[in-house]
């Protein structure tokens, strides 16, 4: 398949090695990435706080690129960041919702020649891998199952809630995919109290130490759940997470030491690719667990 | 009727001992609530369970519980529905509230927060002097914006679930900024600068929201604090320009400088900023206590020291006309889906209108006068 691709900021910023190992992983889906390269930052909920206005246009003039590209082939539109998701999925909401306001928000598109048109399809890589790719297949792909390796989900909030935006129901429980693709890929699903919490990003400059408290609480969870690592579809979690790291376990008192994966690299790995290649050697927590059982002989091969 | 399986959280601080989870048996029709689950297995079984209601029908906001790990009125929730969203062995799991000390197993201390909260924030309208003499009259679209917030119910729910007061206690929280914008959002009331520069000095109030959208998703009244709280933070930057305790209002302003300048986030320059620029004594020791941070990205490669510094991204013309229209307007154009609803919602809407018209009574014309009867 083929898509409008939207990495986001903090893919091409500090968290780089997320669009990197996207980028590694993309051919072997067999996803053709395009990337939307003239197209601006989402917002983050942040430009949208300030002027709901500004961020509905921003983002009216990234789905118009991508609809560019899907009248030239591509199926749909693909972010990498819950962040972007859940930001892009309430402008579109409004967007869509009045073409009076559509019209508006077009005519300060118009003097560049774009127009959004309602209804694009923009879906986070999760939903892709599950919905489009689909897990049978995804699970026929893997080349070196996740066996025994203890995942915990971390999904972000802006792709879980509202759920009524996001179209999460029993019928499409987006809210679970995460643990269906740790499954196919032969990983062990860890139930934890964080999986679907804040990570405290957004009032990392606001208010520190809740935020600080935030991440420290459901990294130590999960270390209680005696997970190997977390799996997030977020870059901004995974800053808060694992950048932040250190000092989160300085907030909470004790040792967390806890990877914190990007989802394309847990995918990459099960697909077999070196965890260099997916830029695990970039994180601050060294993925030392990882690492350890990407280089195990799996067991049961040889005849066990 | 069929039976369900109600496990309930049972706690009681007098006795000392540890809470603990207590199972029954009900027999209802299925589209009966939950409330009405515990209040059989209270009558029939085991009247020491501790349960608050009263209406019973969704109005007077004192059965708030967790139903399944989720917050809403027990009396809200039918028994078929709590089953659907059971664990995998069928069983209703019916907790307390989360975020407000436990009295007694499903009942909790409003008092202690959600009201103290409440109270915090001058709950009542301080009107405008001199009185008018007849009614004050408002325009219909605040006053449908401000029903949204009067539709809350008080019930807890989104306390309950607040991630922010869970590491925070002491953050205002959802249900009394909701409250906030009640009044902020009046036109009526004299205090709207007061009140949000009372919240902005406060370090725990409207900027201390995570943005989690639990709020949101808790409350059984469509409520949507979350986003009164962002309107708040709106209103108090850019109305009143009020400088915030928490640097929010910078942070805010930082963030969107840096998209207009860069399209895409420059993210070594959003920090400092956000802390009124790099050589600020505000951003100073910020700076240093993240330096350890940085130099383990440093030397994990995780960025490069170019790359830190220079930002290779520069906003496009399309980006700049964006900012330079948008920002440029007059008054700030905000569309509100509560207000305004759908296409799809107000399809229609006209022609009720006209059939309207039309079924008026033959001989009275449409204004009122009355026509010709031969």
């Amino acid at each position: 398949m083929k898509v409008a691709y939207w990495p986001g900021c903090v893919s091409r910023g500090f968290t780089s090695e997320l669009h990197g190992s996207m980028a590694a992983v993309a051919p072997m889906l067999n996803i053709e990435l395009v990337e939307l390269d003239r197209a601006s930052c989402c917002g983050a909920g942040v430009i949208a706080e300030h002027s709901q206005e500004l961020a509905d246009t921003l983002n009216a003039r990234t789905f118009a690129l991508a609809q560019q590209e899907i009248t030239q082939g591509a199926d749909l539109m693909m972010n990498i960041c819950s962040t972007c998701q859940g930001a892009q999925s309430e402008c579109q909401q409004r967007l869509d919702a009045s073409a009076e306001y559509r019209a508006q928000v077009n005519e300060t598109l118009a003097d560049e020649g774009l127009e959004y048109q309602d209804g694009i399809i923009n879906k986070n890589f999760l939903w892709v891998l599950v919905e489009d790719i689909g897990l049978e297949r995804l699970g026929s792909l893997v080349q070196k199952p996740l066996t025994d390796l203890r995942v915990g989900p971390f999904y972000g909030c802006y792709i879980v809630r509202p759920t009524d935006r996001l179209d999460i129901n029993a019928a499409q429980p987006r809210d679970e995919y995460l643990g269906q693709v740790i499954e196919t890929l032969g990983g062990i699903v860890i139930d934890y109290a964080g999986s679907h919490k804040c990570c405290g990003f957004p009032i990392i400059t606001m208010n520190k130490k809740a935020s600080l408290e935030q991440a420290g609480r459901h990294l130590a969870d999960a270390v209680d759940a005696e997970a190997d690592c977390l799996v997030t579809p977020c870059p901004l979690c995974h800053l808060n997470l694992d950048l932040q790291q250190p000092m989160a376990a300085k907030q909470v008192g004790r040792e967390l030491n806890m990877p914190v994966l990007h989802l394309p690299q847990l995918v990459g790995l099960a697909l077999g690719i070196s965890p260099e290649e997916l830029g695990l050697q970039h994180h601050i927590v060294k993925p030392t667990s990882v690492i350890d059982w990407s280089q195990a002989v799996v067991g049961g091969v040889g005849g066990w | 009727m069929a039976e369900f399986k109600l496990k309930i959280r049972r706690y009681d601080p007098a006795t000392g001992a540890a809470p603990y989870w207590d199972e029954h048996t009900v027999d209802l029709e299925p589209h009966r609530s939950v409330l009405e689950g515990i209040l059989q297995a209270r009558d029939g079984s085991d009247g020491s369970i501790g349960v608050r209601c009263s209406c019973r029908s969704a109005i007077c906001g004192s059965c708030g519980v967790r139903v399944n790990g989720k917050p809403g009125l027990a009396c809200h929730t039918h028994l078929d529905d709590a089953l659907a969203s059971a664990g995998e062995d069928g069983v209703i799991e019916v907790e307390p509230m989360g975020n407000m000390p436990i009295i007694k197993d499903l009942i909790v201390d409003m008092d202690a927060v959600h009201w103290k909260k409440i109270q915090r924030v001058t709950p009542w309208l301080i009107g405008k002097e001199p009185v008018p003499e007849r009614e004050y009259i408002v325009s219909r679209e605040s006053m449908i914006d401000v029903t949204q917030s009067m539709a809350c119910i008080q019930c807890g729910a989104c306390v309950s679930d607040c991630l922010s007061m869970e590491v925070d206690p002491l953050f205002v929280g959802p249900a009394a900024l909701a409250k906030t914008y009640r009044f902020v959002g009046d036109p009526r009331d004299a205090a709207h600068e007061q009140r949000l520069k009372d919240l902005g000095e406060d370090k725990h109030g409207i900027y201390d929201c995570t943005h989690c959208f639990k709020c949101i998703e808790a409350c059984p009244k469509g409520v949507a604090p979350m986003n009164q709280i962002m309107r708040l933070r709106r209103i108090a930057g850019n109305d009143f320009q009020i400088k915030d305790r928490n640097n929010g209002e910078r942070h805010e302003a930082a963030f969107v400088k840096n998209i207009e300048k860069n399209g895409i986030l420059h993210e070594a320059d959003l920090l400092p900023d956000s802390y009124g620029g790099k050589f600020h004594p505000r951003a100073v020791p910020e700076l240093i206590s993240s330096l350890p941070i940085v130099m383990t990205a440093l030397l994990r490669r995780k960025m490069t020291p170019a790359k830190a510094l220079l930002h290779p991204h520069k906003a496009s013309d399309g980006v700049k006309k964006i900012f330079e229209v948008v920002e440029g307007r007059d008054q700030r154009n905000e569309f509100n889906l509560y207000i305004s609803g759908t296409d799809a919602n107000n399809e229609g809407t006209d022609d009720v209108a006209e059939k309207i018209e039309v079924a008026e009574p033959a001989g009275v014309a449409a204004d009122g006068s009355e026509g010709s009867s031969a």
